[in-house]
């Protein structure tokens, strides 16, 4: 089931994945003695949108937090870019290009939408805290490069109308397009989305899809999300993995992991007659 | 002046000549007003038009314009023409199957989409436009992987227009050249409260005329701004944002996107605004929302300058002689509320404010003139370019639509309907003589459709309703929905109201709560609700309701003509009547027929006495995806001003 990384892949809108850019080799992760991922190794490729599905439980975002860092496994070894990771930071895993958005919204509610996306830039910033303090020299330069930035992302994700407004004050469906944008303020090579459209009804599920399409496509930015809305992981991406209880039980694209009968059975239920 | 302005290109290089560095347009783009002098407006426009002849547009090609207020889709407006063709702008929130009848009806060979969302629209019905040849767009975004064959962007015509301006730069003058007065300016498609909509042309004669005479009118002049932020198939818009614009050299203003209007607004602070009754209402209506929540002392200033600002501010401004004390007490009443809160709302330097399309409630009206405000009221329609009759400085009042405009002859039949005859009268509907036959008589005299009268002391003309709604009742008692639904509508916790009474023996109403205001309500009192359904049937919420529709029947009892017109039995609605559920138009007018098949078991319900009904409604969601709504409507029973009448459920 798992593509060798030689093979050219080729997605449903004929649209061909380049290489490997983030290898899982081998993955265990434990809590004690509670094993919640078990020996899991995927892929994910430049310019493409992965899925990770499964039941509650089965040990997503355990994997999201791995590959952002956030959890170092007890075995199995995390290759980025062509390298093998070492245990790192989360800061310095941002610093290698890896955002993410958060499940419950992790956002400064008191400060307003365009600061929160400010706060994005800030691995891109380099300027000394004396100069940003006085707002000299290159600190001002720099803040201005960074805001033309910011204000590209405010208007690719329609939020101009809440620019000023504190984060605190906007409804669900705007705070999570908030957080979007405040990683893909960051630039990154890859972006982790958790459960993106958790919460939501019908018109924001559409609205988030588009954007995360439009991310992809516009950017070309890599995209791996965690998410429960079966219409909506099949629509939007090009390959899934599916988990049960810390397993990996499917791995291909959506059509292929449709007719998986391991995959029907564990997540979408079992057909009767 | 050497040229003769017969067109807007004329109009156009005049601009260029005269106002050259001044600025055109303004839009708001990544946080930052970014604007365009008539001289760089020129130059994008008429690469524009150069890129059209490059595609193959011949004289007399219809192009569409689909997009949302942007200095570039003016631009095309003005290029199109330049090159000979003629542009039918289109409602931008319009469905895909209107857009397929209006693309299909011109048979347009051209259209130019502002962004994805009218790209697909264009492409999901392509299919049935063998006429269609090429789309071009403004916003690239998401259109990456689309097949270009037929679409190209914007700025992609522009340079290839640029490019071959040697080669097409001797058509392009000899097409703008041959403008002429009686050639087709626009064509717009009446949004139609019944039927297919039509194509209105208007020519050149009937902007220009309309727009010079307006702008005379009402003293407007170079440097002044406005805000572009209706619809651009709306006639309106066109008049304001090009005819008047390019006649006296004003800049156009766009806003960022459409959510922003109300902060672009304040940050371009127009001289010269247009907004329909609805959007002063939500304004007043956010104002009081907000004023509640203010502390004891500001709320206690605000009411009591308010009522000052009630009193002599109209008079005020129209220089009536108002008292010493009186006065003096309004300047303060300016320095403390007045005028902060008119930079608020972004009106401080408006100059002249029109409003029109429904009848604005009194007490809006004389909220906004109170603060100083100069608004005034029009009534028109397309096949008029806008104008039958305006309001004169001076001459306002909330319940008239002002005298005839410059060059306007008006004349009621005996039916009571009004027909007007002026300038600005369009050419005809589009390839529907038959229609332009029964709207246009030989003379050039249009019946606007309208019941009214002329005042005999003022000579302002006053409109009761649309003609062909004003009926009897079952006993002969005249009937006027309209009337009664707009008082209604003047209570902030009423949106909509639909009242039906011809030919029965009593009057029910279809009322749709105002969100806004309700839900405000609700938290305040901390009444918990999970839906609009759930909100619109609590009831405390049926009892305010009760309430007002009381008010209104003892209101409408003392008009002895109308007083038939009482409302006996109502329904709050479990959902909000919408253009996309085909039950307004996009300029959000009542289509009562549709109301009354879709609704046909409350209106029954309604009349049979029954006290409530249980009823299933078909939504259609923004992308066209349709859905049901089912919901339990408790009928109520309004109090009504005992004259002759029965009692209604006996």
């Amino acid at each position: 089931m798992v593509k060798d990384a030689a093979d050219p892949i080729v997605t449903a809108d004929g649209r061909t994945i380049g290489d490997v850019l983030m290898d899982m080799r081998g993955i265990t992760l434990r809590f004690g003695g509670v094993e919640a991922i078990k020996d899991i190794s995927f892929d994910i490729r430049e310019g493409e949108i992965r899925a990770i599905i499964g039941p509650n439980g089965a040990g997503k975002s355990s994997m999201l937090n791995v590959i952002s860092g956030f959890y170092v496994p007890q075995e199995g070894e995390v290759w980025f870019r062509g390298e093998k990771r070492p245990p790192m930071k989360p800061y310095q895993v941002a610093r290698q290009g890896i955002a993410r958005t958060f499940q419950n919204i992790a956002l400064f509610g008191g400060m307003s939408v365009l600061d929160n996306v400010m706060t994005g830039r800030l691995t891109h910033m380099d300027s000394s805290l004396l100069s940003q303090a006085i707002w000299w020299g290159r600190a001002q330069k720099e803040e201005v490069e960074n805001r033309a930035k910011v204000e590209r992302i405010i208007d690719f994700l329609e939020i101009q109308h809440i620019r000023k407004t504190p984060v605190a004050r906007l409804p669900y469906g705007l705070k999570k397009r908030v957080e979007l944008a405040r990683a893909l303020a960051a630039e990154p090579k890859l972006l982790l989305l958790d459960e993106p459209m958790a919460g939501m009804n019908v018109e924001e599920k559409e609205d988030m899809s588009r954007f995360i399409l439009d991310v992809n496509d516009e950017f070309g930015t890599t995209i791996a999300l965690i998410e429960h809305d079966m219409g909506v992981v099949m629509d939007l991406s090009d390959r899934v993995v599916v988990m049960d209880y810390g397993r990996k039980i499917g791995d291909g694209t959506p059509d292929e992991v449709r007719g998986n009968q391991e995959v029907i059975d564990a997540y979408l239920g079992v057909a009767h007659d | 002046m050497t040229e003769a302005l017969v067109s807007i290109p004329a109009l156009l290089a005049r601009n260029v000549a005269q106002f050259g560095g001044k600025p055109a347009y303004r839009e708001k783009e990544f946080g930052i007003w970014q604007s365009w002098t008539w001289t760089e407006a020129a130059e994008e426009i008429e690469a524009l038009a150069l890129g059209l002849l490059d595609l193959g547009i011949a004289p007399g090609d219809y192009v569409a314009l689909l997009g949302r207020n942007r200095p570039a889709m003016y631009w095309g407006l003005v290029a199109v023409q330049m090159a000979g063709g003629v542009p039918v702008p289109l409602y931008h929130d319009a469905a895909a199957e209107e857009i397929a009848y209006a693309l299909d009806h011109c048979g347009a060979r051209f259209a130019i989409a502002g962004d994805q969302e009218q790209v697909d629209k264009i492409q999901d019905v392509l299919d049935r436009l063998p006429g269609l040849e090429h789309t071009i767009y403004l916003d690239a975004r998401g259109l990456r992987k689309y097949d270009h064959a037929a679409l190209t962007a914007y700025t992609d015509v522009q340079n290839a227009g640029r490019s071959w301006r040697e080669r097409f730069g001797d058509e392009l003058q000899r097409r703008r050249d041959g403008l002429g007065y009686d050639d087709t300016c626009v064509m717009l498609y009446t949004s139609g409260t019944t039927g297919r909509p039509k194509g209105v042309v208007l020519s050149n004669r009937n902007i220009i005329e309309t727009s010079k005479n307006s702008s005379e009118f009402d003293h407007l002049r170079p440097g002044d701004e406005i805000l572009a932020y209706l619809p651009m198939a709306w006639v309106g818009d066109f008049i304001f944002s090009v005819g008047q614009a390019y006649w006296t050299g004003f800049c156009v203003n766009c806003p960022e996107s459409e959510d922003t209007m109300m902060t672009d607004l304040r940050e371009i602070g127009p001289t010269y605004y247009f907004a329909p009754p609805r959007v002063f209402e939500t304004q007043l209506t956010h104002t009081m929302i907000r004023m509640e929540d203010a502390g004891r002392i500001k709320k206690a200033l605000f009411d009591h300058f308010m009522a000052h600002a009630r009193k002599v501010g109209p008079d005020i401004l129209d220089g009536r002689p108002v008292g010493g004390w009186e006065t003096l007490k309004y300047r303060m009443g300016e320095a403390l509320v007045y005028g902060p809160l008119k930079n608020t709302l972004g009106l401080s330097r408006v100059r002249v404010g029109y409003t029109a399309g429904e009848a604005i409630g009194p007490e809006i009206f004389d909220f906004y003139r109170g603060l100083g405000i100069n608004l005034k009221q029009l009534y028109g329609q397309t096949e008029a370019s806008v104008f039958i009759t305006q309001q004169p400085d001076h001459e306002v009042r909330s319940d008239t639509v002002g005298v005839p405009s410059p060059g306007v002859e008006i004349r009621i039949d005996d039916s009571g309907e009004v027909f007007y005859r002026s300038p600005g009268t369009f050419v005809e509907y589009y390839k529907n003589p038959d229609s332009t036959a029964s709207t246009k008589d030989a003379e050039g005299w249009v019946a606007t459709g309208d019941a009214g009268f002329i005042e005999k002391d003022s000579g302002h003309l006053r409109i009761i309703d649309r003609a062909k709604d004003v009926g009897k009742m079952a006993d002969g008692r005249l009937f006027a929905p309209k009337y009664v639904e707009n008082k209604l509508k003047f209570f902030p916790n009423i949106l909509e109201a639909v009242v039906f009474g011809a030919d029965r023996e009593m009057c029910c109403a279809f009322v749709n709560i105002d969100l806004t205001a309700v839900g405000n309500w609700a938290e305040r009192n901390n009444i918990a609700y999970g839906s609009y359904q759930e909100l619109s049937q609590h009831p405390r919420v049926l009892e305010t309701i009760r309430g007002h529709v009381a008010q209104v029947n003892r209101s409408v009892a003392e008009d002895e003509m109308l007083s038939g017109c009482q409302v006996h039995r109502f329904v709050v609605l479990h959902k909000e009547l919408d253009a996309d559920d085909g039950e307004l138009t996009r300029t959000r007018k009542v289509r009562r027929r549709i109301i009354e098949e879709k609704y046909a078991d409350i209106i029954a319900a309604l009349y049979s006495g029954q006290d409530e009904i249980a009823t299933e409604t078909e939504v259609t969601y923004e992308d066209g995806r349709k859905g049901k709504i089912r919901a339990t409507l408790k009928i109520q029973e309004a109090e009504v001003v005992g004259d002759s009448q029965r009692m209604a459920a006996e």
